[in-house]
């Protein structure tokens, strides 16, 4: 088997006394849409915060596309094209819907100050295109009617919506969304699944999905990863999660 | 030979007694600081009204009613000290800070240099920005070493200092340990939202923090206005600077890293003094600081903060 | 009406007990022997009244804001209707600056020279404030320490000129490169602490510039400071009676007129409005730029910015360095016009002076700081007999302003970049 894009091994992540994360290990390969599921408070986000770079892990491996990452700063991780959305919806919101879509392009528009100060036609282009990339992801998501609104003003499934776009201009190559159905009705919730079965198919993004809504994870994921109180518990398809009596009972608790 | 070691005992005498009045005044960086995560920038100007207020205190009790027994006076004046800058403590709290609670931490800190600066001005409004100097009341001491050569003193001013400051500080550790509001103390920073939920009165208990804070500082105001024998309405900036300082370096947040970062700010001022330059001794504790939050932000005996996403 | 008799009355007590202490009683020291002196009557009625009037306001508080709200307030003096565009808001700003550009260009002729200098003073106070605007307002980093970078700025000029002869023109741009050398340095270890420490921080900083400048006597010339700084000259034309400098022409001479010394004023101050204008003009430029874009970003969300990226220590570092570096210029034309500096410019005050500005201008908002500035300055000039209560006053606006309009007079309007053709 060819090496995986995003290959987690053995981590652990302790804080004080608390072991949060122990021995969580997890891949994901090109085009893959990958979910990892378990009760509140299992761990899942913390092993979100450690592959984004937000945390260190104390134990383990974490490497992506052959890069080892796990000691390296949260922005290096991202701008190697990982990039993550959060639980509770991050926006910069009280700068315009475009706006945000633009500063995620920091770093591609990254010129010197003098030729933005004097207006240098090569500074004009790169300012357009990032403009257009911005256009073309907001009519992706159908908010190109908010583009000067400020992001706080939008409704919450924008928000969310947005904060997906956003990701996806600084062209990632893996997507890492963290509970993106959360508040979401169910129109809402099913544009999202579409939006990320597109992601995969025509943009060749890799998705690694935290989500609590079931019938959205067991449509799309290609393969699930249950995680209970930080601990890898399953991990398989959809049928073999579904039919696995170990993560029944997680769920259940003890029959 | 005999004659560096003395030296050295000598610097560090005053070190700890200049330290443990930095101690006295970073307990109310600290304890605001715990528990509404504020800089409480117009801490130093309590210290600086305490100073005043002492000094009155003694003036009026000398002559006009008439006390001569030191004891006497000195508990006197702590007591009024203490219950006047413990209401300014608590005034600032209600004028100033709880106004402007819970939201942006800048907004909180730019009203409470703003609360400085007014402090500051009204005592030199009020009292004139000249010197006001006080003849010492506790004179004498101890000396050792050699009577040709350099000798050591321990001076009563300077005992008195440590008594006062020890008898302070096991109250404070006494009363946050074992009373009822001490323990609600503890939880409405550990949990601001929890205690209130659990039915402490946290309004109150931030109030409290407020005056213990300044009653500590004026317990400094009056050690420190008897050591050196004069005030102004100006040393309330550098005085709470330094204090801050030491709060951070024993950890803020933390009441023995308070005690423990005054004592060693001061020793490190006195023997930078001593051994370097008296000019700079300002300079070594700013960097001091600097150096502390770069490589150990919470400092000696503070507890790590995890960033919560 | 009984619940709230104790407050008030708990309430009029304490201002009592805060204000008879220290205003009521004074220390007499006559020789060794101590005592106190009650003020007079007069005082102890003020006390004794304000007592008063703080219990009775306690006691029928509701009833006072009540009235209060029923007066009609007069509505928003301008309000631009939401349908006007950006371009065409763009348009009327242009046409607005302009006017005043060309008022504040003319009126100096007309003024006294005492108005001029004034003017000037003021100019300096507007730069400070847009440069630390840019380190607080915009990036969201309270510097307690911005008047470091303004004694870098002076003190480069004043050196460089009293060691090595440079003009001021040469100084300018070498003090603002300074200041932000300092700035950078500075900046590089300290931008990664959270809020509040960086602004403890700074402060330090601040006060160990001070410190150095006072003490290292055979190069800053300690607490006597440094004088004789010279003019600048208007491309080798000199505004004093003689030309100092070998090979240049006294600006009188030149265009044979005769010696006026509000020449020099003039010029002095349609210099500093150059220097504003440059500093404006540059800042504007920022804000739209995509480093101004991940200032504002990095103030609203430190962690989506990391998230997506952003290097926020080199964006942080961006701001202090070209905040300090304005601080540096400012500096710089301060030591020109005043021709003499000594620590005593550099305090803290100065620097709460400056954050009292960007605060009360409303952090962000260029026009908010420049009247800020204005009122700032002018003010304490025109009430001459209220110079002794101006950092009082000052200190009660800065708690006043945070409780009840964090967001300043004039609150920053975001200048959206908008979306034109869809």
């Amino acid at each position: 088997m060819a090496e995986s894009m995003l290959k987690v091994r053995d981590l652990s992540m302790r804080f004080g006394g608390l072991l949060a994360v122990n021995g969580v290990s997890l891949d994901v390969e090109e085009r893959e849409i990958i979910s990892v599921i378990g009760p509140n408070g299992a761990g899942k986000t913390t092993v979100f915060n450690c592959i984004s770079g937000f945390y260190t892990p104390t134990g383990g491996n974490i490497n992506y596309k052959g890069q080892e990452i796990h000691a390296l700063a949260d922005y290096k991780i991202s701008r190697l094209g990982m990039v993550r959305t959060f639980q509770h919806v991050r926006l910069f919101s009280q700068m315009t819907v475009i706006e945000n879509l633009l500063v995620a392009q920091h770093r591609h528009v990254n010129t010197n100050l003098l030729s933005g100060l004097f207006k240098t036609p090569s500074y004009r282009k790169k300012e357009q295109k990032s403009i257009d990339r911005a256009v073309y992801w907001l009519k992706k998501v159908n908010l190109l009617e908010f583009a000067n609104r400020d992001a706080g003003n939008l409704a919450y499934g924008q928000q969310r919506r947005l904060e997906i776009a956003r990701c996806m201009v600084t062209e990632p190559g893996l997507l890492m969304l963290d509970e993106p159905a959360a508040g979401l009705n169910p129109k809402e919730t099913k544009e999202l699944d579409e939006l990320i079965v597109s992601l995969k198919e025509d943009y060749n993004v890799s998705i690694l999905l935290i989500e609590h809504d079931m019938n959205l994870v067991m449509g799309i994921s290609d393969r699930i990863y249950v995680i209970n109180q930080g601990q890898p518990l399953a991990s398989g398809t959809p049928d073999e999660i579904r039919a696995n009596p170990d993560v029944i009972k997680a769920y259940l608790g003890e029959v | 030979m005999l004659e560096t070691a003395l030296y050295f005992i000598q610097q560090l005498l005053n070190g700890l007694t200049i330290g443990s009045t930095y101690a006295l005044i970073a307990i109310g960086y600290t304890m605001v600081y715990g528990i509404i995560g504020m800089i409480n920038f117009a801490h130093g100007e309590i210290y600086m009204i305490g100073t005043y207020i002492s000094f009155i205190a003694i003036s009026g009790l000398i002559p006009l009613l008439g006390i001569e027994y030191l004891p006497l006076i000195l508990i006197i004046t702590l007591a009024v000290s203490m219950f006047i800058s413990s209401t300014y403590g608590w005034a600032i709290e209600r004028i100033a800070y709880r106004p402007v609670r819970g939201g942006n931490r800048l907004i909180a800190l730019i009203s409470a240099i703003g609360m400085s600066i007014f402090l500051q001005n009204y005592v030199r409004i009020a009292q004139g920005s000249r010197d006001i100097a006080m003849p010492s009341l506790i004179q004498g001491g101890w000396s050792f070493g050699p009577p040709e050569g350099f000798q050591a003193s321990l001076s009563y001013m300077q005992l008195f200092i440590f008594i006062a400051t020890f008898i302070t500080m096991g109250g404070l550790t006494l009363f946050i340990a074992r009373s009822r509001m001490g323990r609600a103390c503890r939880a409405v920073s550990e949990d601001m939202k929890m205690a209130g939920l659990l039915g402490i009165n946290t309004n109150r208990i931030i109030s409290l923090t407020f005056v213990i804070g300044a009653a500590l500082a004026a317990v400094a105001g009056l050690l420190l206005g008897l050591y050196y024998g004069v005030t102004n309405p100006y040393i309330g900036f550098i005085a709470g600077l330094k204090a801050f300082t030491a709060a951070v370096l024993g950890g803020i947040g933390s009441i023995p890293g308070a005690m423990l970062g005054g004592l060693l700010l001061g020793v490190t001022e006195s023997m930078t003094s001593a051994y370097f330059s008296s000019e700079y001794k300002d300079v070594v504790s700013f960097g001091l600081l600097i150096l502390i939050l770069l490589f150990r932000p919470t400092g000696l005996l503070g507890k790590p903060e995890v960033e919560k996403i | 009406m009984k619940d709230k008799f104790f407050p008030a009355l708990i309430a009029g007590i304490v201002t009592f007990v805060l204000a008879f202490p220290l205003l009521g009683l004074s220390i007499v020291a006559d020789g060794l022997t101590l005592g106190l002196e009650g003020a007079d009557t007069k005082t102890l009625g003020y006390i004794a009244l304000a007592s008063l009037a703080v219990f009775f306001f306690q006691l029928w508080k509701s009833n006072i804001v009540a009235v209060a709200k029923s007066i009609p307030l007069p509505k928003k003096a301008y309000s631009s209707p939401a349908a006007r565009s950006q371009s065409q808001r763009d348009k009327r700003e242009k046409l607005f600056t302009l006017i005043v550009v060309a008022l504040a260009l003319v009126w100096p002729f007309f003024a006294s020279r005492g108005n001029v200098d004034l003017a000037t003073l003021v100019l300096i106070y507007v730069m400070l404030g847009l440069g630390l605007n840019i380190v607080v307002g915009l990036a969201g980093l309270l510097d307690l320490g911005y008047v470091a970078f303004y004694a870098v700025g002076a003190y480069s000029y004043a050196l460089l000129y009293q060691y090595f002869g440079l003009s001021f023109w040469v100084c300018l741009p070498l003090a603002g490169l300074f200041a932000a050398i300092f700035g950078f340095i500075l900046g590089f270890p300290v931008l990664r602490l959270r809020g509040d420490y960086l602004a403890i921080v700074t402060l330090g900083f601040g006060e160990i510039i001070r410190i150095l400048l006072n003490n290292w006597t055979h190069l800053t010339g300690g607490p006597n400071g440094i004088g004789s700084i010279p003019k600048p000259s208007l491309f080798g034309l000199e505004f004093g009676r003689r030309a100092k400098e070998e090979g240049n022409v006294p600006f009188h001479e030149f265009f044979s007129i005769d010696y006026n010394s509000g020449y020099k004023v003039i010029f002095l101050y349609l210099l500093a409005l150059l220097l504003v204008l440059f500093t404006i003009f540059v800042i504007r430029r920022l804000m739209r730029m995509p480093v101004g874009r991940a200032w504002e970003a990095l103030r609203e969300d430190e962690i989506a910015c990391r998230s997506l990226g952003l290097n926020r220590t080199i964006i942080k570092l961006s701001a202090f360095t070209i905040g300090a570096s304005f601080a540096g210029f400012a500096g710089a034309f301060f030591s020109a016009r005043q021709g003499f500096i000594s620590p005593e410019s550099f305090t803290f005050i100065e620097s709460a002076i400056i954050l009292a500005i960007v605060v009360l201008g409303g952090m962000g908002s260029q026009l908010g700081i420049i009247l800020a500035a204005v009122a700032m300055t002018v003010l304490p000039e025109l009430a001459r007999e209220f110079q002794e209560y101006r950092m009082l006053m000052f200190g009660l606006m800065m708690v006043l302003m945070m409780i009840w309009r964090p967001q300043g007079l004039l609150p920053m309007k975001r200048r959206h970049m908008e979306l034109t053709n869809g």
